[in-house]
């Protein structure tokens, strides 16, 4: 196989499955300028819940779809009753995240055990397909498209429509966007449902290749930062490149220098937070 | 001071009460906790900046001095002191390149330099052997007098924690501690009045990693034992919840916070298999109804419930 | 406020915890058993098993040996090695274990080691495998009930070599000394046997996609040779299907890959893979058929390693408290007991101690295959009498360094 067009590959792909964990951690981190902790722990459920779902004889895509609809109701619940208590105290509502990641993460143990649990990718979708020189496999070329498809949407929503624009209002400045009558308070359940919803179905969509397991959450978070401080917080174009430059130097990096690979990850983040620290589409902080 | 002695004489008192190792140990734990918590509040209660990688000074002060005496030969002495400033260095520079942000860029760039740490001891095996971390080490004599045993380290610790307690209760009340708070609640009306706040914060952020190398080094020698554990995620998100959880930006409340979790952790354990939900779940109600912490909390309704039966007003800035 | 307050609210808690443990504590006349596994966090799967196994021990023998009453008290040591050395010290102390069975880790072990040599106090490994153990850094009042993690990779190599005669093998494994000392063990053997390895790839555990790996194997391979534990085996595995090498190159495998606690969560990816292993639950003996029945029954899992692993502890323990009629108090013969079991019939066939404390046992080469509707380690080979230092001497073994990431080095990398 050639290598640089086969890492390429491996590259898009991975790409892909950081879009679906970014998107929804840049959207909420850009509205309600808190870092949701549990997003890692909310990943994790989802694939677990897409896991009963398809135990249960349902196909993959019901699975996806359940997972999204089960999170956005959680994200619902914890942004009405928890986060919105501390509507003012915005290091409260990121440590009241790190307690519910906790939960999340140790109910979930308690519920579907320790074992790490494979979810299989859709029949017609299992398998390599030859693209020339390159085997790549069916299902990754169908994540990524899954990813660009939500990118799509996003990009729609956020853009092209006026619940967008408020969207766009409540992440650049607040206050005016509610003395201009935006109710960013509802739209803050709005986006952590919306978010919470892309990261379940994230979660449903990566485990064929990641599978799941107790941990996952932490493994999971730290990329989700990873990309969105690179990309801007609250800039979904920031989550889309901050994914593709991330899925580059992940796989690139663990290719060449596997050794300091975790490293690696982490050396971008500090950079731009030290020298660029509104990233590479955000707005300097006001 | 009655309040320090009469504290001191009581933990002093633990050992000969409890009488089994594993108590007295626990104790030790939690003594140990409690410096590390109390350094974290430095910054994070009194100067308002909340760091996800404190555990690097706590881990690096015990890889330092493990690395000296193990690989390099040195004495115990010199191997403790050469720990500890390798530690209090360390805050300097990550001091120095976090406070460029506050807040949440704050919390981000010591998330992202603390994992870089974790990652090299984990990685680095043939200096920091990897995830089996250092073992071997032996307790020196100190004067004279043997540390292996229980009580006797325990003893050392207390010691050591009732300097610590008091050098940073110094710290909260000197004027450089005021300036700390007033650069938390108004750093433009401080900046505007000729403080240097960056100064303030970095001076804070450095002496914090001095006491969390402290702690470190005595973790290091209670458990004979480093791991790449020392400078993990978890063992800076326990920091912060043992401060959070205690009272933020109080004397006690890191010291409460950091029983809690150390008895929660060791001996709750035992009887509830899945502690950590329960963790989880008493952390999020303090956040949501007991914000301040807990002993705040507490004695904002014991006094609630004196005679004169006022009600508590808005509480004054925590200075306790 | 607060200073002598809180103290003092300390000083309570403490006081009534430790009332509340002596209520706690059986002051009985049982032989207590300390297990420390895990509960929580990644390792949890891993932990039950081995508490499924020695219970399962335990119940065939109605907790009791020798006459004597058995109680088993379990602890969790969260995978933290300074939580392992506090829950030894409460099971030593608080509970007055009389001996300790686990811990599940290599760096719990690590830590624990000075305690118990400060405690006195029998200790069997039932799973952790770190080699110095029972090589080069003994400690008395230590023994294995499982393996060491070279031993049986030896054997692979062997079969590798000599019976399917591959030559060029690439080596892909867990960044953990665990599979760094599986791997070594491969490489020493198959290398002296004539055949080379041409790469050698350490992944970091966390790996969420092994994508990367799997495409950046050499071209003409015979096989791979992997040591993956938990879930990083079956995610391995998907991936090398994936991109299209089940097939082409074959896959040998340490013993945690695909061990029977997670094979029947795998998809049929894993099929065909070859392992070698101190154990099988497709082994056909009548031991072995009962346990593996009754372990079904009540777990609705099959036994893995560190089922079996704690099941052996079980058989270690059992010979030696009836060899000191019961008295386990006089730690001396205990251990001297412990040190000199000789199983003669077992689920993994007959098993003794080496001189070092780690035991002599059946390694078998075994296949994954579909029976029966699950998947099972089908067992191809049988190497009677595999010690951990396979067919070298063992001063000539010891001499050399402990296996790890840089030894035995590998000299034909490509």
């Amino acid at each position: 196989m050639h290598a640089w067009a086969v890492q390429t590959f491996n590259s898009v792909a991975f790409a892909g499955l950081l879009f679906l964990l970014a998107s929804g951690f840049t959207l909420i981190f850009g509205l309600m300028k808190i870092p949701n902790m549990a997003h890692g722990a909310c990943f994790m459920l989802g694939a677990y819940v897409g896991y009963s779902v398809i135990q249960a004889g349902l196909p993959f895509f019901v699975a996806v779809a359940a997972a999204g609809v089960a999170l956005a109701l959680l994200g619902a619940i914890v942004e009405r009753v928890v986060l919105r208590r501390m509507e003012a105290n915005e290091f409260a509502q990121v440590l009241a995240t790190v307690g519910i990641g906790f939960i999340i993460a140790d109910a979930s143990l308690w519920i579907w055990g320790g074992d790490a649990l494979q979810i299989p990718e859709p029949a017609w979708l299992r398998g390599p397909v030859r693209m020339g020189d390159l085997v790549v496999p069916k299902y990754r070329i169908a994540l990524i498209v899954c990813a660009a498809v939500a990118a799509l949407a996003l990009w729609l929503l956020v853009d092209k429509t006026r619940l967008g624009a408020m969207i766009r209002a409540g992440v650049d400045n607040p206050n005016i966007a509610r003395a201009m009558g935006i109710r960013v308070s509802t739209l803050s359940t709005f986006v952590f449902c919306l978010g919470s919803a892309l990261v379940g179905m994230g979660g449903v969509l990566g485990a064929p290749i990641i599978s799941i397991y107790p941990g996952l959450d932490f493994d999971m978070l730290p990329l989700a930062f990873i990309v969105v401080i690179l990309g801007g917080i609250g800039s979904l174009a920031g989550a889309f490149v901050g994914s593709i430059v991330i899925g580059f130097i992940y796989t690139f990096g663990q290719a060449w220098v596997a050794d300091l690979a975790y490293v690696i990850l982490f050396l971008p983040m500090a950079l731009v937070l030290i020298v660029r620290p509104q990233g590479l589409f955000g707005r300097p902080a006001a | 001071m009655k309040h320090v002695v009469i504290g001191t004489a009581l933990l002093a008192l633990v050992p000969i009460l409890l009488g089994s190792n594993f108590y007295i140990n626990l104790g030790t734990q939690i003594l140990i906790a409690a410096i590390f918590a109390s350094s974290y509040n430095m910054i994070a209660g009194w100067g308002g900046l909340i760091s996800f990688g404190h555990a690097a000074f706590f881990g690096a002060a015990g890889y330092g001095a493990a690395l000296l005496v193990l690989k390099g030969g040195f004495g115990h002495l010199a191997a403790a002191l050469l720990g500890i400033l390798f530690a209090t260095a360390l805050a300097g520079v990550i001091g120095a390149l976090a406070l460029r942000a506050t807040g949440i860029g704050f919390l981000m760039i010591t998330l992202a330099l603390g994992q870089i740490l974790w990652g090299l001891s984990y990685r680095w095996v043939s200096v920091t052997g990897g995830d089996n971390g250092l073992t071997g080490l032996t307790r020196p004599k100190l004067l004279g007098l043997s540390i292996d045993g229980a009580g006797a380290y325990y003893y050392l610790t207390l010691a050591v924690a009732v300097v610590a307690f008091l050098s940073i209760r110094q710290f909260a009340g000197s004027s450089l501690g005021a300036s700390l708070r007033g650069s938390r609640d108004q750093p433009r009306r401080m900046s505007a009045l000729g403080f240097d706040v960056w100064l303030i914060r970095w001076i804070t952020f450095v002496y914090a990693g001095f006491w969390a190398g402290v702690a470190g080094l005595l973790f290091l020698y209670y458990h004979r034992f480093v791991s790449p554990h020392s400078l993990s995620i978890a063992e800076s998100a326990e920091v912060l919840l043992m401060v959070i959880l205690g009272g933020a930006g109080t004397l006690s409340g890191p010291i409460v916070g950091a029983a809690i979790i150390v008895l929660v952790r060791n001996l709750v354990s035992a009887y509830v298999e899945h502690w950590p939900m329960l963790l989880g779940a008493l952390f999020l109600l303090v956040i949501m109804f007991v914000p301040e912490g807990l002993v705040p909390g507490l004695a904002t309704r014991l006094r609630a419930l004196r005679p004169s039966g006022r009600k508590p007003t808005i509480p004054a800035p925590p200075s306790a | 406020m607060s200073r002598p307050v809180l103290l003092l609210a300390r000083f309570l808690v403490s006081v009534l915890a430790s009332g509340c443990a002596s209520l706690a504590i059986a002051q009985s006349d049982s032989i207590r058993i300390g297990l420390l596994m895990v509960k929580t966090g990644p390792f949890a799967a891993p932990g039950k098993q081995m508490e499924d196994g020695l219970t399962q021990f335990l119940r065939e023998r109605n907790y009791t040996l020798a006459g004597r009453k058995v109680e088993l008290i379990t602890a969790d040591t969260a995978a933290n090695p300074a939580v392992a050395k506090t829950k030894t010290q409460e099971l030593i102390e608080r509970n007055k274990v009389h001996v300790l069975v686990g811990p599940l880790a290599a760096s719990d072990m690590l830590a624990i080691d000075d305690l118990i040599r400060a405690a006195q106090i029998p200790i069997i490994a039932s799973s952790a495998a770190a080699e110095d153990l029972t090589q080069r850094k003994l400690n008395p009042w230590f023994v294995r009930s499982a393996g060491s993690s070279g031993q049986i990779s030896h054997a692979m190599a062997d079969y590798a070599a000599k019976d399917l005669k591959y030559k060029r093998v690439a080596i892909v494994a867990d960044d953990l000394t665990f599979s760094q000392e599986v791997v070594a063990g491969f490489q020493h053997v198959f290398e002296e046997s004539g055949g080379k390895v041409v790469q050698k790839i350490f992944s970091p555990i966390s790996t969420p996609d092994y994508a990367t790996y799997v495409t950046q194997l050499k071209p003409n391979l015979d096989a791979v040779f992997i040591s993956f534990s938990g879930a990083n085996g079956p995610r391995f595995l998907k991936a090398f299907g994936d991109y299209g090498l089940r097939g082409k190159v074959a896959v040998l495998a340490g013993m945690t890959t695909v061990d029977e606690a997670i094979l029947n969560t795998m998809s049929d990816d894993v099929i065909g893979v070859l392992s070698s292993g101190w154990y099988s639950a497709a082994t056909e003996n009548p031991e072995n058929r009962k346990f593996v029945a009754d372990f079904r029954a009540a777990n609705k899992a099959d036994p893995g390693l560190y089922a079996v692993g704690a099941y052996s502890a079980g058989l270690f323990l059992e010979q030696a408290v009836i060899a000191v009629n019961g008295k386990v108090e006089d730690k001396q013969a205990f251990m001297k007991a412990l040190k000199s079991v000789r199983i003669k019939a077992s689920p993994r066939g007959e098993i003794r101690l080496d001189d070092y404390a780690n035991p002599i046992v059946n390694a078998y080469i075994r296949r994954v295959e579909r029976k029966d509707g699950r998947l099972m380690n089908v067992v191809l080979k049988t190497y009677p009498n595999v010690s951990q230092f396979w067919s070298y001497d063992p001063k000539a073994f010891l001499a050399n360094p402990v296996y790890s990431r840089e030894w035995p080095p590998a000299k034909n990398l490509e």
